[in-house]
């Protein structure tokens, strides 16, 4: 069923009740029904940082649907975390975490992972943040 | 095949995130504290759940798998560009305690906010982060009205481990709300460089 979804399920939603209902679609239609990144089966983390790929294929002829756009672009203005992502994009985390797996599948974005704070380079990071927090 | 660059992933390792989160009881000013430090206003992501073994609701004999959505409170403070501090309201309500591995996952640490006119709300905050020895403060949000209590008494109250901060905070002043994240930042590094000594010693 997921063939014939490509394209269709923005078209499907894009209809507005009223204001205050927003968009009639269920949210994992925008991801054909997905609710897990693809193959690569990473669960993203809420602060894992996503870049756009300088090396990207260009987005105008890519299968990409609306929402996958809307990310790029949101990504093209500066390195964005999962969790701004989501409420830049104004969806659930979850589709996101999916559409994020489709960019870094096709080569979009890179995506890094959070660096535990047991595996901190060192005691300088954590001095540089209370030195950043004093000046603020 | 698909995984992730391992070049572009290198030269990204000097883009850092860290996460801090910030719970306590309903009410208790969260969202307040994560918007007086934050640089951006607080934004909200919101997280489905779906997964039929979580509905805590009472549903007896209804056959469907219903759809929650659970809110989160953020906010960021960029250090430098390539350091930021990511703040994270945790959700209030007990039930959605499992959201709370997923965002204590690597976290620097966390703060306990408590309010000393319902303390009882945040002991299973303490209890959280005490259990998964996540380091983390009690700020105590002096609310106008409240009776202020000193930290002792309320370490005392809460039985908190020995060394365990508290500090006394208003979470709607900037000043007071960065305090409160040095303190937490400082004894952090403390925490992690104990242990590290401990684990090679």
């Amino acid at each position: 069923m997921t063939e014939d979804m490509t394209g269709a399920p923005h078209e499907l939603g894009s209809q507005w009740y009223d204001n205050e209902a927003g968009p009639l679609v269920r949210p994992y239609a925008m991801t054909g029904g997905r609710t897990r990144p693809g193959p690569t089966g990473v669960r993203f983390d809420l602060i894992a940082l996503v870049t756009l790929d300088p090396g990207a294929p260009g987005v105008d002829d890519a299968p990409l649907g609306p929402e996958h756009r809307n990310l790029i672009g949101l990504c093209r203005t500066e390195t964005q975390s999962v969790a701004e992502l989501a409420a830049g994009a104004d969806l659930p985390v979850g589709v996101v975490r999916v559409l994020i797996g489709d960019l870094l599948e096709l080569g979009f974005v890179t995506v890094s992972r959070p660096v535990p704070p047991a595996r901190l380079p060192d005691e300088r990071i954590l001095r540089e943040v209370i030195e950043g927090l004093r000046a603020l | 095949m698909a995984s992730e660059h391992p070049d572009a992933a290198d030269a990204d390792s000097a883009a850092l995130a860290l996460k801090i989160l910030v719970a306590g009881g309903f009410g208790v000013g969260k969202t307040t504290l994560v918007g007086a430090v934050s640089e951006i206003r607080p934004l909200r992501t919101e997280e489905l759940l779906s997964e039929a073994g979580q509905s805590v609701d009472d549903t007896d004999g209804v056959e469907q798998k219903t759809t929650t959505t659970v809110a989160m409170d953020f906010g960021r403070i960029t250090i430098r560009s390539g350091l930021s501090l990511y703040l994270f309201g945790t959700p209030g309500q007990d039930r959605f305690w499992f959201l709370w591995d997923e965002l204590a996952q690597g976290a620097l640490g966390a703060v306990v906010l408590a309010d000393t006119r319902r303390l009882e709300d945040c002991f299973p905050a303490v209890d959280y982060f005490e259990h998964r020895r996540i380091p983390f403060v009690v700020a105590v949000n002096c609310f106008p009205g409240a009776r202020r209590h000193g930290a002792p008494d309320v370490a005392r109250a809460l039985d908190l481990d020995q060394g365990t901060p508290v500090v006394l905070c208003d979470a709607r002043d900037r000043d007071s709300g960065k305090e409160v994240l040095i303190r937490l930042v400082e004894y952090a590094g403390r925490m992690h460089t104990a242990r590290l000594l401990d684990s090679v010693g």
